[in-house]
C-alpha cells in the first residue's frame, strides 16, 4: 500500500530525514518510535504534504503512484489521513460543518452525492457516541478551546468519518489521561481492517499496550536504526533509546 | 482635450441659459480648479433653486477656512484640489456588442463572483435585449414605488420636483461645515440619491442604486439623502461586489439619513472600488466618506451594514445620532485590506435620548502589507438616562506584514449607562489551511469557511443574495494573500 524508498526530506534546507525506507501493506499496523528530534513528526508531515517540508531525494509510492507529486488535498481524497500531534484551533468554523465539508469532499471525489446536514448528523451522532464525545462538541468552533484530550478525540472522530486507507497518527497518545487513551485506542482499533493500514508515531510504549502493532521501527537522527516485531517496543521501554543510539553511533 | 473643456465664464455667460438649459454646448467637462464661480456655474447648469446655491456657497466659504484632517491612521500624498474638474455632465459609456469584447480578466472576476450573465452584461456595459434593460426595470419599479408614495430619484431631480423636502432636511445631519470632505462635497456635489418614505409605509422593495435611473455617472462627489417618516421603514443597498473603476482618484461622498418616530432605516454597502496597483497603490481610489444618520424620532432605528473591500484609502465612519427616546443605532462592518491598502473606519454612536441603545460589531481583516484601523466613539450625554452600548471589535491578520489597530473612544457623562467593549485578534495561518487541505477540503473552501466564520455576525445582516456575493468577494480577495 505504501512504499517509502530512501526518503530524504527536510525543512528550510536542513535535512531531517536521511534515507528512510519502509514498506506498509494493507491490514498492517506499524509503530514508529524514537527520541525527540529524531524526525518522527517530519515523516508524518512529509507523507501528508505539509508545504513547509520538502522531499529532496528518494520516493514514496502510494498504491503504486508517486505520492510526493500529489497535492495535500488530493492525498486526503485518495485516502491518506494525518492525525495531528497539535490540532490547530479554528475559531468561527463550526465543528460539525467542518466534518461534513470533509466528508462531502471525499464523497464528491468518489463520484457520490453530497449528504445534507440532517443525514450527515445521523452518521456523526453514531461516530461521536462510539468515542464517548458529548454532543456539545458538534456545535463548538473547530478545536477552539477544546482540552488536549478532546482535540485528540476529535482527530480520531475525523478518522472514523473519513475512513482512510492509510492513517498516520502523530503522537495521538500525548496529552491523554489513561481513560481518554483507552477510548481513543478503542476508536482506532475499531477502524483496523484487512483493507487499511496504520502508522502510529509515538514516543512511549504506553499506546502500544492498547493498539497492538505488527511491526515496530526505531527512528534516530533521521534513519530507521532498528526494526522488529512488537516485542521491540517492550525492550525499548525497559532499556531506553540510549541502548540503541549509543550502540549504533 | 482643451477645446472640449468649457470655461466657467462660458457657462455663466451662456446667453442660451435664460431659455432653459440646452445641450447645444458640446463640451461636458469644466476646466480644472475650484472657486466661487465654479460653484455658481454648477448650480446654474443644474438649474437649482436659490437655497441650493446659498447652501453650496456657505459650504465653500467654510471649506476655505478648514484644514484637511490628519488624525486618521492613513498616509498619502497631498491632494491638489485645484487639479480636479468639479463638473462632469453625464456621458454615455461606450456600448459593446457582446461579452466577447470585454477584458477576459474582468470576465474571470465576474465568473468567480457568480454574477449572472445579464448582470455581467449590464456591468460591462454590453447592450442587453429590451426585457432585461435596466432602464425599463427601473421604470417598472418606479411605478410600483409611486403607488405607495415612495419617492426614489436622483437628488438633482428631487431639487426640481420636491425642493421643499430637500431644503427641509439637507444638511441637518451633516452640517455644511462638519468636516473638510463633507464641506467640499456640500459645495460641489453633482448628484446622488434621494429617498422619501411617507408616514406609515413599509417600502415594498429593497431600494438599490442599481435601480436608479441616470446612474451612469454620479461623479466623485455623491450626495444621498434618505428620509423615513413616522412608522415607516426602508432597506437601502449601495454598491456592488464587481470591481469598480474610476479615473477620479478622490471620492468624497456624503450620506444623510433621517428617521422620524418609529421609523426604521437599514443601509447596506458593499464597496469594491479599485484599490490600485498591489505593489505601488497607483491609481487607487481615495474613499473619504461622511455617512451619518439621525434617529430624530422616538423608537426610531438606524442600522448601518458595510462590507468594505476596495479603495486605496478608506476614511469612513457611518454614525448614528440617537436623539429620540428609545431609539436604536447599529453598526455592522467588515473591512478587508490587502496589497498596500489603508483603511481607517468605524462609527460614532451619540446617545442623546433616554433608553437609547447602540451596538457595534466590527470585523477587520488585513492581509499583505495593508493597514486596517477601527476607530469608534461612543458618547453619552449627561441627560441620556439608561443608555446602553455593546461594542465588539475583532481583527484578523493574514501574514505577518500587515497591521491592525483599534482606537475605541468612550465618553460618558452619567452613571446610568451600561457600556461593554470586547476585542480580539486572530490569524488565518498556513497551518489552518493545511489542516483543511489534509482533510480533502480545497484551499478556496477553507478560506471561505474561516472568513465566513469570522464575519458571520455581519453577513447575517445583509440581504441574502448580497451576503453570498460578499462571501465570495472576500475569498477572492484573500486567495493570493494567504501563504
Amino acid at each position: 500500500m505504501l512504499e517509502i524508498k530512501d526518503l530524504h526530506a527536510g525543512f528550510d534546507g536542513a535535512e531531517i530525514l536521511k534515507g528512510i525506507s519502509l514498506s506498509v501493506n494493507a491490514g498492517e499496523v506499524h509503530a514508529i518510535m524514537g527520541p525527540n528530534g529524531s524526525g518522527k513528526s517530519t515523516l508524518a508531515k512529509v507523507l501528508a504534504g505539509h508545504p513547509s517540508y520538502q522531499a529532496t531525494a528518494g520516493e514514496v509510492l502510494y498504491q503504486g503512484r508517486n505520492l510526493l507529486e500529489m497535492d495535500t488535498e488530493k492525498r486526503a481524497l485518495e485516502g491518506v489521513f494525518l492525525g495531528f500531534q497539535y490540532p490547530v484551533e479554528i475559531p468561527g468554523v463550526n465543528n460539525a460543518e467542518f466534518l461534513r465539508m470533509a466528508y462531502n469532499a471525499r464523497r464528491v471525489h468518489a463520484g457520490e452525492e453530497e449528504l445534507d446536514p440532517l443525514d450527515f448528523d445521523e452518521i456523526l451522532d453514531e461516530k461521536m457516541a462510539g468515542l464517548g464525545m458529548e454532543a456539545k462538541y458538534k456545535n463548538r468552533s473547530l478545536n477552539d478551546g477544546f482540552s488536549g484530550g478532546e482535540k485528540k478525540k476529535n482527530e480520531i472522530l475525523q478518522m472514523a468519518i473519513l475512513e482512510p486507507k492509510i492513517a498516520v497518527l502523530d503522537e495521538t497518545d500525548s496529552g491523554l489521561d489513561i481513560d481518554a487513551l483507552r477510548i481513543v485506542a478503542g476508536g482506532v482499533n475499531k477502524l483496523r481492517g484487512p483493507g487499511n493500514a496504520l502508522i502510529l508515531i509515538t514516543h512511549y510504549q504506553r499506546l502500544l499496550e492498547y493498539i497492538q502493532p505488527d511491526f515496530v521501527h526505531v527512528l534516530s537522527r533521521g534513519k530507521i536504526i532498528k526494526s522488529g516485531e512488537k516485542g521491540l517496543a517492550l525492550e525499548l521501554e525497559a532499556m531506553g533509546y540510549d541502548w540503541l543510539t549509543t550502540t549504533n553511533a | 482635450m482643451a477645446e472640449n473643456e468649457n470655461t466657467v465664464s462660458d457657462v455663466l455667460d451662456d446667453k442660451s441659459y435664460k431659455y432653459g438649459f440646452t445641450t447645444k454646448v458640446e463640451a461636458e467637462t469644466f476646466a480644472k480648479g475650484l472657486n466661487e464661480d465654479v460653484i455658481r456655474a454648477i448650480s446654474k447648469k443644474k438649474n437649482e433653486p436659490e437655497f441650493m446655491l446659498d447652501f453650496r456657497l456657505k459650504a465653500y466659504k467654510k471649506w476655505l477656512t478648514m484644514k484637511e484632517p490628519a488624525w486618521a491612521n492613513v498616509h498619502y500624498n497631498a491632494i491638489d484640489y485645484q487639479n480636479i474638474s468639479y463638473f462632469s455632465a453625464p456621458k454615455p459609456k461606450k456600448k459593446l456588442e457582446s461579452l466577447d469584447e470585454v477584458d477576459p480578466e474582468v470576465l474571470k472576476t465576474f465568473e468567480k463572483l457568480g454574477i449572472p450573465l445579464d448582470e455581467q452584461k449590464r456591468l460591462a456595459n454590453v447592450a442587453v435585449d429590451a426585457v432585461f434593460d435596466s432602464v425599463s426595470v427601473a421604470t417598472t419599479h418606479k411605478k410600483k414605488l409611486m403607488e405607495v408614495g415612495v419617492i426614489f430619484c436622483p437628488i438633482s431631480e428631487a431639487l426640481q420636483e420636491y425642493p421643499e423636502l430637500v431644503e427641509q432636511y439637507l444638511g441637518t445631519v451633516v452640517p455644511v461645515g462638519d468636516n473638510y470632505f463633507a464641506a467640499l462635497n456640500s459645495a460641489v456635489f453633482t448628484d446622488g440619491s434621494f429617498v422619501y418614505i411617507p408616514p406609515g409605509t413599509v417600502c415594498p422593495m429593497e431600494l438599490s442604486t442599481y435601480f436608479r435611473i441616470n446612474t451612469e455617472e454620479t461623479g466623485q462627489f455623491e450626495r444621498t439623502l434618505i428620509i423615513c417618516a413616522e412608522d415607516s421603514s426602508v432597506s437601502y443597498l449601495e454598491g456592488c461586489t464587481a470591481p469598480q473603476f474610476d479615473t477620479n482618484q478622490l471620492h468624497a461622498a456624503v450620506v444623510e439619513l433621517i428617521a422620524l418616530d418609529n421609523a426604521d432605516i437599514k443601509y447596506s454597502t458593499v464597496q469594491n472600488w479599485y484599490s490600485g496597483d498591489p505593489e505601488t497603490g497607483k491609481g487607487g481610489i481615495f474613499n473619504f466618506v461622511t455617512k451619518r444618520g439621525k434617529c430624530q424620532g422616538k423608537k426610531s432605528k438606524i442600522s448601518w451594514t458595510q462590507v468594505e473591500t476596495g479603495s486605496a484609502i478608506t476614511w469612513k465612519y457611518p454614525s448614528c445620532i440617537l436623539q429620540g427616546d428609545d431609539s436604536v443605532g447599529e453598526f455592522y462592518s467588515v473591512a478587508l485590506t490587502n496589497g498596500i491598502m489603508q483603511a481607517d473606519t468605524g462609527t460614532k454612536m451619540i446617545h442623546l435620548g433616554n433608553n437609547t441603545r447602540s451596538s457595534i460589531i466590527s470585523k477587520g481583516i488585513s492581509a499583505d502589507r495593508s493597514s486596517n484601523s477601527y476607530r469608534g466613539q461612543v458618547k453619552v450625554a449627561k441627560n441620556a438616562k439608561n443608555a446602553r452600548n455593546y461594542s465588539q471589535c475583532d481583527s484578523m491578520l493574514v501574514g505577518d506584514k500587515c497591521s491592525a489597530h483599534t482606537f475605541p473612544y468612550i465618553e460618558s457623562a452619567n452613571s446610568t449607562v451600561q457600556l461593554e467593549h470586547e476585542a480580539s485578534t486572530s490569524k488565518i495561518s498556513e497551518e489552518q489551511l493545511f489542516y483543511f487541505e489534509s482533510r480533502g477540503i480545497s484551499r478556496e473552501n477553507a478560506i471561505t469557511a474561516v472568513i465566513n466564520g469570522f464575519c458571520k455576525e455581519v453577513f447575517r445582516q445583509l440581504p441574502m443574495e448580497f451576503a453570498v456575493e460578499a462571501q465570495k468577494l472576500l475569498t477572492l480577495k484573500l486567495e493570493n494573500s494567504v501563504g
